[in-house]
């Protein structure tokens, strides 16, 4: 039974250097996975500097959960291991081979599967931190069986990729991918879309799935907001959420036996010169992107979006999660008496600033903060941001307490860092939400395990 | 500009870890994010920010109150000529009562700064700006002629008591600018009540009642016209008395996005329910003033714009708000009608509020934690097949 659900709480930012429908193909050698990437991993390594890989071989474990695993993207050797503070793993650093070969999992059929077949596939080849799950928003548990899985097949972050250009032509990819995430769930797979807005043919045509129409601002794209309003979460409750490139990526193992993660990535953001999609495999080094590309100001670039994304210098390597590049200027330099001036060219979700009166349809907003952290003051302002029947002051209060009977309350099982992420950009108070909610769900996590 | 971009660059290193001055730190950021916003970079979460900050939202209240300073400034020299009877003109009524505000201003400022740049250098934390707004608004709640040393040491207990004992700006629980004046109105009722400390220099043989004051004593013979007391050519504290220049900065306000409609909205509504209920019960003088006049009496307009608006002592979910703001109303009209000891009500119902907002948002909050227990009972049924 599809559904249609109209979401008004939310905002579109709108920036300049939205990436163009052109696809230029990305050679590097230099590959790295991040464990930093995956939520709710504690990596333990099982290659060493100088060990040979296959795509497919496995690079680290969770020490907790020990048969989920991290693999290898690329076919070739292992050349740096990069740990930072107490040790921490950063990055494990692979150099491919000229010829790519993969290790061989075996076709299948998923609809011939059982659900625990599927599982474990998933789990050996690698592909099973594609799976996110709610509670806590991390790599899922594969002892829990969830009741639904979400799909949101439209992104509304700033300057997302246009959804059609990943997923076209992968119609059969994406269709296996769905089957095999039908069988591992009792209950409904969800394929969200923008309302009123093109849909791409792959999913159009998808079956095995219903398909929901969800209309409004960011962050309407989430797949945790969408849950919220399709099916919610209660205690004790799991569900999975996983991106369309994710599903496409686990058809594609159905269908040729290979750990393939080759992607389209949208090089976005005002500094960009020629902002397109590039064609690359997963963990690849990003410095080809950028040559000769951005603008000589200095700047910030961001493997992902501009609300959520993590900063990389610029010889780093795309995050596994990402299928988007944003290069948007530093903001390191102060304003006489900013506090009063007129700020014409300023961006505020207030109407503070006379920028009002000027208004630009796109923006280059950069990183400065605007002002110091304070404790919270103005109210009813996170509110506007969050399209959740969930009080996230008092959400972020509790968990600034560590009351878990309260967080429970207020329902945090229900909210991952990144439906936080607007409330973080309107905040007048400049508090860092994402971290905050981030560090009440490990600490839920652990005192729960 | 560069010159004093210079200077700070100057002395910053002697307030940086290892300098001399390394304790007064905080302070000396405090006065440099004053000059030049800060160059800081975002480090976690998102990249990108909103322009607004709490300067800019403390700064425009101030900019918000200026109509109704202005006018205040104006109308203390208007009701100091009247009194004495001189002829004057425009320039002298407000040089007159720019020279009343302004000492009364310095006075809050060098008291109620120092603690605060104290507080943030002993807390290590960047001196917040919550007392820029506190500091603009006590002197406009006060009668013109108050003693000096009172509103020094109100304003000293207004921040200590009233917000550093708590925690400091954003931690209080009843408006700073309020409690300095409900220390007064207790400790030195005779300075701030009554019909002789309206008005600058009035002299003793006469009276300057307010409407207020008027109202309670009965004899509305002697109450000023509706136009007067709405444009606020009528004796009161400095900056209360124009509801029409205070509904200017009301609409800047809710322009801007910086207080909350909810609140203002609701407290005018509550005043003129209030109002209505005693024009039908009618037993007496004062019950009969038309509801809507009601609100321009008094403070009740500056307390809706600017006292039950802020957001730190205010309830502060949305629903919470409209209830909030509905009982203020409600209960400030009622306070100066049934008792004529106290003719300020918006004050003592503000105050009384503050004290209450948590209790609304604890039953909102709690409304919010039910519908997510039922809807959990509700799947456990499901699953069970009852």
């Amino acid at each position: 039974m599809s559904r249609s659900i109209k979401l008004k709480k939310g905002l579109d930012i709108q920036l300049l250097g939205e990436a163009e429908k052109v696809i230029a193909p990305l050679e590097t050698l230099q590959y790295a996975l991040k464990p930093t990437d995956f939520p709710g991993i504690f990596p333990k390594l099982l290659v060493k500097a100088g060990d040979t890989v296959k795509a497919g071989t496995p690079v680290f474990y969770d020490k907790y959960r020990e048969e989920i695993k991290v693999c290898s993207p690329v076919s070739g050797t292992v050349t740096d291991i990069v740990r930072g503070e107490k040790r921490a793993l950063l990055e494990i650093r692979i150099e491919a081979d000229k010829d790519q070969e993969y290790l061989d999992f075996g076709k299948a059929d998923p609809s011939a599967l059982s659900g625990d077949e599927i599982k474990e596939k998933l789990l050996t080849s690698g592909l099973w931190p594609s799976l996110i799950q709610r509670p806590y928003a991390v790599v899922a548990d594969y002892d829990k069986k969830p009741k639904t899985i979400i799909v949101s097949g439209f992104n509304t972050a700033p300057l997302a990729p246009d959804m059609d250009m990943l997923v076209h032509g992968h119609g059969p990819e994406f269709q296996t991918g769905l089957d095999a995430l039908a069988k591992m769930t009792d209950g409904v797979v969800h394929l969200n879309l923008k309302k009123d807005a093109p849909v791409s043919k792959v999913f159009e045509k998808s079956k095995n799935v219903q398909i929901n129409y969800f209309d409004g601002p960011h962050p309407a794209g989430n797949p945790g907001i969408q849950l919220h309003h399709l099916d919610p979460l209660n205690k004790g409750q799991v569900a999975w959420y996983l991106s369309p490139c994710a599903v496409m990526r686990i058809g594609r193992l159905f269908l040729t036996g290979k750990y393939d993660d080759s992607r389209l990535v949208a090089l976005t953001g005002s500094e960009v010169k020629r902002p397109g999609y590039y064609r690359l495999t997963g963990g690849a080094q990003l410095k080809e992107m950028f040559s000769n590309n951005l603008s000589d100001a200095k700047n910030r670039i961001i493997s992902g979006d501009v609300l959520t994304g993590t900063k990389i210098p610029e010889d780093g390597y795309l995050g596994f999660y990402d299928n988007q590049v944003t290069v948007i200027p530093e903001g390191d330099h102060s304003e006489f008496l900013g506090w009063i001036m007129p700020g014409f060219k300023k961006y505020s979700t207030s109407r503070a600033f006379f920028s009002w009166l000027t208004p630009q349809k796109k923006y280059r907003l950069d990183t400065n903060l605007h002002g110091g952290v304070r404790s919270f003051v103005v109210t009813g302002e996170m509110e506007k941001f969050f399209p959740m029947d969930i009080l996230p002051m008092y959400l972020i209060k509790a968990i600034l307490v560590k009351d878990i009977d309260q967080m429970e309350n207020l329902g945090i099982y229900e909210v991952g860092p990144e439906d936080f992420a607007l409330a973080e950009f309107a905040n007048t108070s400049k508090e860092n939400l994402q971290k905050i909610v981030r560090e009440g769900l490990e600490y839920l996590r652990k005192e729960m395990n | 500009m560069k010159p004093i971009k210079k200077f700070f660059d100057n002395i910053r290193p002697h307030f940086e870890k290892g300098g001399k001055l390394e304790r007064f730190y905080y302070t000396y950021e405090g006065f440099e994010s004053f000059a030049f916003t800060p160059p800081t970079v975002t480090k976690v979460g998102s990249h990108i920010r909103d322009a607004i900050d709490m300067k800019r939202t403390m700064i425009f209240v101030v900019v918000a109150l200026l109509p109704a300073a202005l006018f205040g400034m104006w109308n203390v020299g208007y009701q100091h000529f009247l009194a004495i009877g001189q002829e004057s003109t425009l320039l002298a009524n407000f040089w007159y009562g720019f020279l009343k505000w302004l000492p009364l201003q310095i006075v809050v400022f060098a008291v109620g700064m120092p603690i605060e740049f104290i507080f943030a250098d002993i807390r290590k934390h960047e001196v917040a700006e919550g007392f820029i707004v506190s500091a603009f608004l006590i002197p406009l709640i006060l009668p013109p002629d108050i003693p000096l040393w009172m509103v020094a040491v109100a304003t000293a207990f207004a921040v200590l008591i009233g917000k550093e004992a708590f925690g400091g700006s954003g931690m209080n629980i009843m408006n700073p600018a309020l409690l300095a004046r409900v220390f007064l109105f207790f400790a030195y009722p005779a300075h701030i009540s009554g019909d002789k400390v309206w008005i600058a220099g009035l002299p003793d043989t006469m009276s300057g009642a307010t409407p207020l004051g008027i109202a309670a004593s009965g004899d509305m013979s002697a109450m000023p016209s509706i136009m007067d007391r709405f444009l606020g050519f009528i004796p009161g504290s400095i900056g209360e008395t124009s509801t029409l220049a205070i509904l200017l900065g009301a609409a800047f306000l809710l322009y801007t996005g910086i207080a909350s409609y909810r609140i203002m909205i609701s407290v005018f509504a509550g005043g003129f329910l209030m109002g209505v209920i005693f024009n039908l019960w009618g037993a007496n003088d004062y019950m009969m003033i038309p509801a809507w006049e009601q609100l321009t009496m008094g403070g009740f307009a500056f307390g809706a714009v600017f006292m039950a608006t802020d957001p730190v002592s205010a309830s502060q979910t949305n629903t919470g708000k409209w209830i909030y703001g509905f009982l203020i109303g409600l209960l400030a009209v009622l306070i100066r009608v049934f008792n004529p000891a106290y003719p300020e009500g918006i004050m003592m119902a503000i105050l009384l509020m503050n004290v209450f907002a948590p209790l609304i948002d604890h039953y909102v909050v709690q409304a919010n934690v039910k519908r997510r227990m039922k809807r959990a009972q509700f799947a456990v049924k499901k699953i069970k097949g009852i």
